[in-house]
């Protein structure tokens, strides 16, 4: 079981990263490459800066160390990254259909991917819009925080209205779990800081979503379709 | 006697697949972690693209 779980997570997540990685250089990493073009003036003056402050912002500074080269090297670490993190949503997603118990086929995957898409793309992204480099924003601890558990609430809210059970008090309950992270709300900046224009920003945000929600419905038709493929041989 | 050995078998078969997706799910987390939210700058760096286009908060 472990085998055929691992093989079409690695087979599904390679296949559908590498076309997101193809897409992602023709969509948003144009915009991101814009967007450093603003943010460079700022970062040069900031550079000098002791590196001595809080966890948060040291975490996400653009300090030193090694990066990759633009170009080639960049497009190669970002490809890497993108099939990375497609294959970890390939082996998330089966792993919580097998412990769902639901049969793994084309239709399902697609629903239950998409429905991943929800959880990890759409409802953070209604607190913590995606962004460019460069734009304001608050701590980067408490904007993972909030995410995930976004991410959480979200993806449990959606399962016990949907398939818990048809009892109201449990649907109301998945409601408010569904509710609850917009309620408390995202961290954010109290200022606005970026100097990309609103058009670059916006056009990034939409864009963002959407090679999201193509990564995770790659992800889906993959696994649906490779899962039959490595059905283990019947003895007997 | 054969309705039992089948069941044990699907109990076998059902703890088998849970324990193989608990494996899977601290696999894909662990990747996701490391490509989505870990620190080291050079990992940032490296996956710095790709947290940006998949909507990960990032700076």
């Amino acid at each position: 079981m472990l085998s055929r779980i691992l093989s079409v997570g690695l087979l599904a997540g390679l296949v559908a990263g590498l076309l997101i990685a193809a897409l992602q250089q023709v969509t948003t990493t144009p915009l991101i490459l814009a967007a450093e073009t603003y943010e460079k003036p700022v970062e040069v003056s900031a550079a000098p800066k002791a590196p001595h402050s809080h966890h948060g912002t040291e975490a996400h500074s653009h300090g030193d160390g090694w990066k990759p080269a633009d170009g080639l090297p960049r497009f190669f670490f970002t490809a890497v990254t993108t099939v990375a993190t497609a294959i970890g949503v390939a082996f998330v997603l089966i792993a919580i259909m097998v412990f769902a118990g639901v049969p793994i086929d084309e239709g399902r995957a697609l629903a239950w991917a998409i429905a991943g898409f929800v959880a990890c793309g759409l409802a953070p992204a209604a607190g913590l819009a995606p962004e460019l480099p460069g734009a304001a924003s608050g701590d980067v601890v408490g904007r993972q925080l909030w995410w995930v558990g976004t991410a959480i609430a979200t993806a449990v809210g959606l399962w016990g209205f949907l398939r818990a059970g048809h009892h109201p008090a449990v649907r109301l309950g998945a409601i408010v779990l569904l509710l609850a992270p917009h309620f408390i709300g995202a961290p954010h900046a109290h200022e606005f800081e970026s100097k990309v224009p609103a058009e670059i920003a916006a056009q990034f945000t939409a864009l963002s979503l959407v090679v999201q929600a193509l990564l995770w419905t790659l992800v889906g038709v993959g696994i649906g379709m490779l899962w039959p493929k490595f059905a283990p041989k019947t003895a007997g | 006697m054969a309705s039992t050995t089948v069941t044990a078998a699907k109990t076998t078969d059902r703890s088998d697949a849970l324990r193989a997706a608990g494996i899977a799910l601290i696999l894909g987390l662990g990747l996701i972690f490391l490509t989505g939210f870990a620190y080291p700058e050079v990992i940032h760096n490296a996956a710095h693209d790709t947290r940006h286009s998949l909507s990960f908060p990032c700076h």
